[in-house]
């Protein structure tokens, strides 16, 4: 154990934050969840991908820069710290990237990976149907081959970006005899396809973040499916694994979360009279550094040639009620303004403390929600009999 | 940047661990209530034959050198069984106060060889604890006094026992008064070590608290796996799983903040008072509720004496109460974090660190 830096990832951290002290854009773009907001964020993603900056562990080849998952933090550390903008083709990066790269065909990597680090194309995740939410082996969407393609058919749900996106990748049944999680493959599917329907679904805050798809119709080549015929699930598996475990959400988030939430509740701190909100302030902070040593810790073990297992689970539960903790607390402190939109004139200091706890409510239910996480933990990882 | 234990600590603490499973059961631990004093002398002598005692004892006296990280899944291991054994408070948190003095006073050294090779025991007090436990079977006392230590002759104190809910744990108000002679060191250099011995104690404590809630967490899947109602295992309830997996997600989060806390006393000890609190803290939450949740998927067989349960249970109750109760730790953590200065931030888990 040596919980140092080494002089080179010194080094690095200051490469990080001086090419982010110059790229960042002065004012916080608008959101990703408006059309001009979301254009916005392609620029800013090819800007990164400009700098080799998109995804630092991604190899040299498909425009990454070959680091190592320490290094991984670090960028993470002075990305978050720059408060640079979110990451719009995050379904990609942090999802299907990885994927891709295990069980794509070389053809496969260097058509789809290289457009999506160039920040060219966006994507999203069309897993989710209206009768396949926790049970997802109950997709009933099927792609039927027909000679060289596949025709598909049915309706996704809840499907993060695709308002705006240009690709989503899907879980659909190829054998429409089979049951739960065998017969399903891993395909993609341009959204501007003949075919295919997207309608926006507001969010919480008004705004479209997600869609329900529609596929009636639609074909698509053979070379679009990822892995074998059947292996589906599997690949849905591994994936799901990178979106609860390491990638999706870095402890850097949640750590100048909690340190806005320190710096708001000092400013605060005469007016506050219930005792507890200190209390929860502390909490946020200890619960963010936590993550942060976990995070380090899986990083180095797996750095080391372990495998990422159920430990997933525990983050995936962890990070999302501490990001809901901190934003409850961050009401508490502001108290009676806490439900006034930021644009209203007694707003004050409201900043985006209430869209962070809007979209905190999110963070048990998707990937995953957390009781199907306790699940898995209990059985999986504790052995509990599962009838 | 390496956030892992070498092959080495892991083996060290395998073979250590693998006979704490097999000789202190829950069986054995009974078993020691039943003794005069609580503890075997048999065990002890086993733990010294696997050189447990001499491992923070330096080189120079007989010892093996090691510090306060290599010592840490041991003491996570002492808590997994519930050894009654003063283990943790010898080997971490006495022997590296006696090491810092051995080096000008003989007395600390040639007592210093004597731990290792298990021929004196010592037991050690701290105003954080009032009560000192194991005094009885102890040769030497070590005593606060103000800002002074003191070794002390346990024939030189007069010992009171005090019952403890846990019937392992043997604790002692102790009657003494300090004189020149026994006086180790005083001053600003004597409130440092008392203040170094408490985040000792304290990291010793959040060990054994996650091990016994890891232990409890065990237990517990066990029983709910065997024990049926309506036709099928009682742990087959969603209810009884999320109980653990609650305790599941506490005790994965307070294991890095104890290996940190481990690494932060005995590389940096300057930063250590943050990170051991933090650690006591999550460590003593995580066994509360492990206890709390273990009683509960247990019923009434958990609210026996005949079930082992309590065994841990108990354990876990007093030490999230020793070497500084979950308050006295907060209350450092929140003076560490509402200074205007305090360093925080993502770049700054581990400190600021600049080339
Ligand atoms: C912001 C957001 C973004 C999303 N983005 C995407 C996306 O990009 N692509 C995509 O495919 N999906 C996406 N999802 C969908 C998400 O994966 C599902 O919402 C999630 O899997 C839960 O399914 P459901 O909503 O149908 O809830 P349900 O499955 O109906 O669950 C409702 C409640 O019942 C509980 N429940 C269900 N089954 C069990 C059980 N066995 N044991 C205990 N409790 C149970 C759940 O935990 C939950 O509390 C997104 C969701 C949100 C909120």
């Amino acid at each position: 154990m040596d919980l140092n830096y080494t002089a080179e990832q010194i080094a690095f951290r200051k490469e990080v934050r001086s090419w982010l002290e110059q790229h960042v854009p002065a004012r916080p773009l608008q959101s990703f969840d408006t059309k001009e907001g979301f254009e916005q964020h392609r620029q800013w993603e090819q800007t990164l991908a400009k700098g080799n900056w998109g995804m630092v562990t991604w190899p040299k080849e498909y425009g990454g820069r070959g680091c190592n998952l320490i290094e991984w933090l670090i960028f993470e550390e002075e990305y978050y710290r720059a408060q640079a903008p979110l990451r719009v083709n995050q379904n990609g990066i942090f999802l299907l990237g990885p994927t891709l790269m295990e069980y794509g065909t070389p053809e496969q990597k260097a058509r789809f990976i290289t457009k999506m680090a160039s920040g060219e194309e966006m994507w999203a995740q069309g897993w989710s149907e209206p009768g396949a939410g926790s049970d997802m082996a109950a997709i009933r969407s099927k792609a039927i081959r027909d000679g060289d393609e596949y025709v598909i058919n049915g309706q996704k749900v809840w499907s993060t970006r695709a308002v705006f996106a240009d690709w989503v990748f899907c879980i659909f049944r190829t054998d429409p005899a089979s049951d739960k999680h065998h017969g399903l493959s891993f395909i993609f599917v341009p959204l501007n396809a003949p075919g295919v329907t997207v309608r926006p679904i507001p969010q919480l805050n008004g705004l479209p973040g997600f869609a329900e798809i529609f596929f009636d119709d639609v074909r698509v080549p053979v070379a679009n499916r990822l892995g074998n015929e059947g292996q589906g699930w599997n690949i849905a598996m591994s994936t799901a694994g990178f979106e609860r475990g390491l990638m999706l959400r870095s402890p850097a988030r949640f750590q100048e979360t909690a340190k806005r939430l320190v710096a708001l509740y000092r400013e605060h701190r005469n007016d506050i009279v219930d005792l507890s909100i200190e209390d929860a302030v502390v909490k946020s902070f200890m619960d963010a550094e936590a993550y942060a040593l976990a995070t380090y810790q899986t990083a180095s073990r797996l750095m080391s040639g372990g495998k990422i297992g159920p430990e997933s689970s525990v983050n995936k539960i962890f990070w999302s009620e501490l990001d809901q903790h901190m934003h409850e607390t961050a009401m508490s402190i502001l108290a009676a303004r806490a439900e006034l939109l930021p644009h209203s004139s007694a707003a004050g200091d409201v900043g985006t403390w209430l869209d962070g706890f809007l979209f905190a409510q999110s963070g048990p239910i998707y990937a995953g929600t957390n009781e199907i996480q306790r699940n898995i933990i209990a059985e999986r990882m504790l052995g509990m009999p599962r009838k | 940047m390496d956030f892992t234990f070498t092959d080495d600590q892991l083996l060290f603490c395998k073979s250590v661990q693998e006979f704490l499973q097999q000789e202190v059961t829950p069986a054995a631990v009974r078993k020691s209530w039943e003794l005069d004093t609580g503890r075997s002398d048999e065990r002890w002598q086993q733990l010294v034959n696997l050189g447990v005692t001499a491992m923070l004892v330096p080189e120079q006296f007989g010892g093996l050198g090691m510090n306060e990280l290599d010592f840490v899944l041991l003491a996570q291991a002492c808590g997994q069984v519930a050894l009654p054994e003063p283990l943790v408070e010898t080997a971490l948190v006495a022997t590296p106060l006696l090491a810092t003095l051995a080096q000008r006073d003989s007395r600390c050294a040639s007592l210093l060889e004597k731990i290792a090779t298990g021929e004196r025991k010592i037991a050690i007090g701290h105003a954080a604890n009032n009560l000192v436990c194991d005094a009885h079977v102890a040769d030497f006392l070590l005593l606060p006094s103000g800002n002074q230590i003191h070794l002390v002759p346990r024939d030189q104190v007069k010992l009171v026992a005090q019952a403890s809910v846990d019937p392992s744990r043997r604790l002692f108000a102790v009657e003494w008064s300090a004189n020149d002679e026994t006086c180790l060191v005083s001053g600003p250099e004597g409130v440092a070590l008392l203040a170094a011995t408490l985040n000792r104690g304290a990291l010793g404590a959040a060990a054994q608290l996650i091990g016994l809630a890891e232990a409890m967490v065990q237990m517990t899947v066990k029983y709910t796996s065997d024990r049926h109602q309506f036709g099928k295992p009682i742990g087959s309830n969603q209810a009884l799983k999320h109980h653990m997996a609650n305790c599941a997600v506490k005790i994965e989060f307070a294991k890095p903040t104890l290996y940190r806390a481990a690494y932060t006393v005995s590389k940096r000890p300057v930063h250590a008072d943050f990170a051991v609190s933090h650690a006591k803290v999550a460590a003593g939450e995580a066994a509360l509720l492990a206890a709390k949740n273990s009683i509960q998927s247990h019923g009434a067989m958990g609210y026996t004496w005949e079930c082992d349960l309590h065994i841990f249970m108990k354990r876990a109750w007093a030490l999230d109460k020793f070497w500084g109760h979950a308050g006295f730790h907060k209350s450092r953590l929140h003076q560490w974090l509402m200074n205007p200065n305090a360093k925080i931030g993502a770049d700054k888990t581990f400190g600021e660190q600049v080339a």
